[in-house]
Protein backbone atom coordinates (compact mmCIF):
# COMPACT_ATOMS: atom_id res chain seq x y z
CA UNK A 1 0.00 0.00 0.00
CA UNK A 2 1.64 3.37 -1.01
CA UNK A 3 0.10 6.39 -0.31
CA UNK A 4 0.67 9.47 -2.56
CA UNK A 5 2.46 12.86 -0.75
CA UNK A 6 3.00 16.34 -2.97
CA UNK A 7 5.26 18.81 -1.74
CA UNK A 8 4.61 22.80 -2.27
CA UNK A 9 6.61 26.17 -2.53
CA UNK A 10 9.52 25.87 0.03
CA UNK A 11 9.33 22.63 0.28
CA UNK A 12 9.26 21.15 -2.90
CA UNK A 13 12.76 23.06 -3.36
CA UNK A 14 13.97 21.38 -0.64
CA UNK A 15 13.36 18.43 -1.84
CA UNK A 16 13.54 18.67 -5.41
CA UNK A 17 10.17 17.16 -6.10
CA UNK A 18 6.66 18.13 -6.28
CA UNK A 19 5.13 14.21 -5.31
CA UNK A 20 6.45 11.35 -4.12
CA UNK A 21 5.65 7.89 -3.21
CA UNK A 22 5.49 6.36 0.74
CA UNK A 23 5.30 2.83 0.96
CA UNK A 24 2.65 2.77 4.17
CA UNK A 25 3.91 -1.31 5.61
CA UNK A 26 1.49 -1.44 8.66
CA UNK A 27 -0.25 1.84 7.89
CA UNK A 28 1.27 5.17 8.87
CA UNK A 29 -0.10 8.88 10.05
CA UNK A 30 -0.44 12.07 7.79
CA UNK A 31 3.06 12.96 10.16
CA UNK A 32 4.91 9.46 10.12
CA UNK A 33 4.69 10.19 6.59
CA UNK A 34 6.47 13.16 6.68
CA UNK A 35 9.33 11.67 9.12
CA UNK A 36 9.58 8.74 6.31
CA UNK A 37 10.33 11.75 3.41
CA UNK A 38 12.24 13.00 5.62
CA UNK A 39 14.91 9.70 5.89
CA UNK A 40 15.00 9.90 1.59
CA UNK A 41 15.29 14.26 1.36
CA UNK A 42 17.44 15.17 4.80
CA UNK A 43 16.58 18.94 3.73
CA UNK A 44 13.47 18.67 4.67
CA UNK A 45 14.16 17.66 8.64
CA UNK A 46 13.68 20.12 11.50
CA UNK A 47 10.07 21.65 9.95
CA UNK A 48 7.73 19.22 11.92
CA UNK A 49 6.54 22.71 13.81
CA UNK A 50 5.81 24.60 10.66
CA UNK A 51 4.38 22.23 8.83
CA UNK A 52 0.22 21.52 8.19
CA UNK A 53 -0.86 18.52 6.72
CA UNK A 54 -3.74 17.41 4.34
CA UNK A 55 -5.27 14.39 3.50
CA UNK A 56 -7.10 13.98 0.43
CA UNK A 57 -7.38 17.49 -0.27
CA UNK A 58 -8.62 18.28 3.73
CA UNK A 59 -6.50 19.97 6.17
CA UNK A 60 -5.70 16.58 8.60
CA UNK A 61 -3.74 16.61 12.34
CA UNK A 62 -0.74 14.73 12.20
CA UNK A 63 -1.93 11.71 14.09
CA UNK A 64 -5.05 11.46 11.04
CA UNK A 65 -4.07 8.25 9.72
CA UNK A 66 -3.35 7.43 6.40
CA UNK A 67 -5.42 4.78 3.81
CA UNK A 68 -3.18 3.19 0.65
CA UNK A 69 -4.24 5.58 -2.41
CA UNK A 70 -4.45 8.41 -0.42
CA UNK A 71 -2.82 11.88 -1.21
CA UNK A 72 -1.33 13.76 1.82
CA UNK A 73 0.13 17.30 1.34
CA UNK A 74 2.55 18.80 3.36
CA UNK A 75 1.62 22.52 3.74
CA UNK A 76 4.50 24.98 4.88
CA UNK A 77 2.37 28.38 6.27
CA UNK A 78 0.30 30.23 3.31
CA UNK A 79 1.29 33.04 1.92
CA UNK A 80 -1.53 34.13 -0.40
CA UNK A 81 -2.19 37.95 -1.78
CA UNK A 82 0.58 40.47 -2.23
CA UNK A 83 0.96 42.61 0.86
CA UNK A 84 3.56 41.90 3.47
CA UNK A 85 2.78 39.05 5.67
CA UNK B 1 -19.93 31.11 -6.80
CA UNK B 2 -17.01 31.25 -8.57
CA UNK B 3 -12.75 30.03 -7.21
CA UNK B 4 -10.48 29.30 -9.48
CA UNK B 5 -6.44 29.02 -9.05
CA UNK B 6 -4.87 29.75 -12.49
CA UNK B 7 -2.14 31.08 -14.50
CA UNK B 8 -3.87 33.07 -16.75
CA UNK B 9 -4.19 36.97 -15.82
CA UNK B 10 -6.87 38.17 -13.89
CA UNK B 11 -9.70 39.65 -15.42
CA UNK B 12 -11.61 41.86 -12.31
CA UNK B 13 -14.43 43.21 -15.27
CA UNK B 14 -15.53 39.34 -15.18
CA UNK B 15 -15.82 38.35 -11.21
CA UNK B 16 -17.93 41.76 -11.08
CA UNK B 17 -19.91 40.29 -13.60
CA UNK B 18 -20.37 36.77 -12.25
CA UNK B 19 -21.51 37.77 -8.66
CA UNK B 20 -23.26 40.61 -9.64
CA UNK B 21 -26.99 39.80 -9.50
CA UNK B 22 -30.75 41.60 -10.05
CA UNK B 23 -30.85 41.58 -6.43
CA UNK B 24 -27.41 43.35 -5.60
CA UNK B 25 -27.01 47.18 -5.00
CA UNK B 26 -23.44 46.58 -4.08
CA UNK B 27 -19.80 44.58 -5.25
CA UNK B 28 -17.00 45.32 -3.00
CA UNK B 29 -13.92 44.02 -5.28
CA UNK B 30 -10.38 43.71 -4.01
CA UNK B 31 -7.49 43.53 -5.99
CA UNK B 32 -4.12 42.17 -4.50
CA UNK B 33 -1.36 43.27 -6.46
CA UNK B 34 2.36 42.98 -6.57
CA UNK B 35 4.24 46.10 -5.46
CA UNK B 36 8.14 46.61 -5.77
CA UNK B 37 9.20 46.60 -2.24
CA UNK B 38 8.94 44.49 0.73
CA UNK B 39 10.82 45.20 3.96
CA UNK B 40 13.12 47.96 2.71
CA UNK B 41 14.14 45.25 -0.42
CA UNK B 42 13.32 46.32 -3.65
CA UNK B 43 11.27 43.31 -5.58
CA UNK B 44 11.64 42.27 -9.25
CA UNK B 45 9.18 39.99 -9.25
CA UNK B 46 6.69 37.22 -7.49
CA UNK B 47 6.19 33.58 -7.66
CA UNK B 48 3.11 32.16 -6.88
CA UNK B 49 2.85 28.57 -6.28
CA UNK B 50 -0.10 26.33 -4.81
CA UNK B 51 -2.19 23.09 -4.36
CA UNK B 52 -5.06 24.05 -6.40
CA UNK B 53 -7.28 21.04 -6.17
CA UNK B 54 -7.35 21.95 -2.25
CA UNK B 55 -7.38 25.67 -2.53
CA UNK B 56 -10.05 25.38 -4.41
CA UNK B 57 -12.30 23.36 -1.88
CA UNK B 58 -10.54 25.98 0.68
CA UNK B 59 -11.98 29.03 -1.10
CA UNK B 60 -15.63 27.51 -1.13
CA UNK B 61 -15.56 26.63 2.43
CA UNK B 62 -14.41 30.41 3.66
CA UNK B 63 -17.43 31.45 1.28
CA UNK B 64 -19.95 29.19 2.40
CA UNK B 65 -18.46 30.86 6.07
CA UNK B 66 -19.07 34.34 4.76
CA UNK B 67 -22.76 33.49 3.19
CA UNK B 68 -23.77 31.95 6.62
CA UNK B 69 -22.49 35.39 8.45
CA UNK B 70 -23.97 38.57 6.04
CA UNK B 71 -26.61 38.54 3.92
CA UNK B 72 -24.29 38.19 0.37
CA UNK B 73 -25.60 37.09 -2.63
CA UNK B 74 -22.65 36.40 -4.25
CA UNK B 75 -18.73 35.50 -3.77
CA UNK B 76 -16.32 34.66 -6.60
CA UNK B 77 -12.66 34.68 -6.06
CA UNK B 78 -9.39 33.98 -7.94
CA UNK B 79 -5.80 33.73 -7.44
CA UNK B 80 -2.89 33.88 -9.77
CA UNK B 81 0.16 31.17 -9.95
CA UNK B 82 3.51 31.36 -11.44
CA UNK B 83 5.65 34.43 -12.02
CA UNK B 84 4.29 37.72 -11.43
CA UNK B 85 5.10 40.67 -12.30
CA UNK B 86 4.90 44.52 -10.34
CA UNK B 87 1.51 45.71 -11.07
CA UNK B 88 0.34 42.25 -11.69
CA UNK B 89 -3.10 41.47 -10.00
CA UNK B 90 -2.58 38.27 -8.00
CA UNK B 91 -5.75 37.77 -6.06
CA UNK B 92 -9.14 39.27 -6.89
CA UNK B 93 -12.33 38.48 -4.26
CA UNK B 94 -15.63 39.73 -5.50
CA UNK B 95 -18.54 40.07 -3.16
CA UNK B 96 -21.99 40.97 -4.06
CA UNK B 97 -24.79 41.73 -1.52
CA UNK B 98 -27.98 44.13 -1.35
CA UNK B 99 -25.72 46.46 0.34
CA UNK B 100 -22.53 47.79 0.66
CA UNK B 101 -22.25 47.31 4.26
CA UNK B 102 -22.28 43.54 3.89
CA UNK B 103 -20.46 43.42 0.90
CA UNK B 104 -17.61 45.42 2.33
CA UNK B 105 -17.50 43.86 5.36
CA UNK B 106 -17.88 40.51 4.08
CA UNK B 107 -15.12 40.89 1.68
CA UNK B 108 -12.36 42.37 4.09
CA UNK B 109 -12.99 39.12 5.97
CA UNK B 110 -12.43 36.58 3.08
CA UNK B 111 -9.41 38.08 2.07
CA UNK B 112 -7.92 37.83 5.44
CA UNK B 113 -9.07 34.08 5.99
CA UNK B 114 -7.94 33.30 2.72
CA UNK B 115 -4.77 34.42 3.60
CA UNK B 116 -4.46 32.35 6.65
CA UNK B 117 -6.25 29.01 5.23
CA UNK B 118 -5.82 28.67 1.43
CA UNK B 119 -3.16 26.59 0.37
CA UNK B 120 -0.73 29.42 -1.64
CA UNK B 121 1.86 30.42 -1.11
CA UNK B 122 4.69 33.25 -2.36
CA UNK B 123 8.44 33.81 -3.37
CA UNK B 124 9.76 37.16 -3.28
CA UNK B 125 12.52 37.88 -5.94
CA UNK B 126 14.84 40.52 -4.99
CA UNK B 127 18.39 41.65 -6.54
CA UNK B 128 20.60 39.36 -5.16
CA UNK B 129 18.32 36.71 -3.57
CA UNK B 130 14.87 35.22 -3.37
CA UNK B 131 12.91 34.21 -0.24
CA UNK B 132 9.36 31.69 0.10
CA UNK B 133 7.27 34.02 2.03
CA UNK B 134 5.47 31.95 4.96
CA UNK B 135 2.73 33.51 6.75
CA UNK B 136 1.63 32.47 10.36
CA UNK B 137 1.60 29.30 11.17
CA UNK B 138 -2.36 28.04 11.86
CA UNK B 139 -2.53 25.46 13.64
CA UNK B 140 -6.52 25.02 13.63
CA UNK B 141 -9.26 25.74 11.24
Amino acid sequence: MKAKVRLFARLSELAGTREAEVELGEGLTAGEVYQALCGRYTALSGLKGSIRYAVNGEYAEPGHPVAGGDEVALIPPVSGGADAV
Amino acid sequence: MLFEITSAALDPQRLIDHVRKDESGAVALFSGVVRNENLGRRVLYLEYDAYPEMAERVMREIAEEAIGRWPITDVAMQHRTGRLEIGETSLLVAVSAPHRTEAFEACHALVDRFKEVVPVWKKEVWEGGEEWIEGEAVRHE
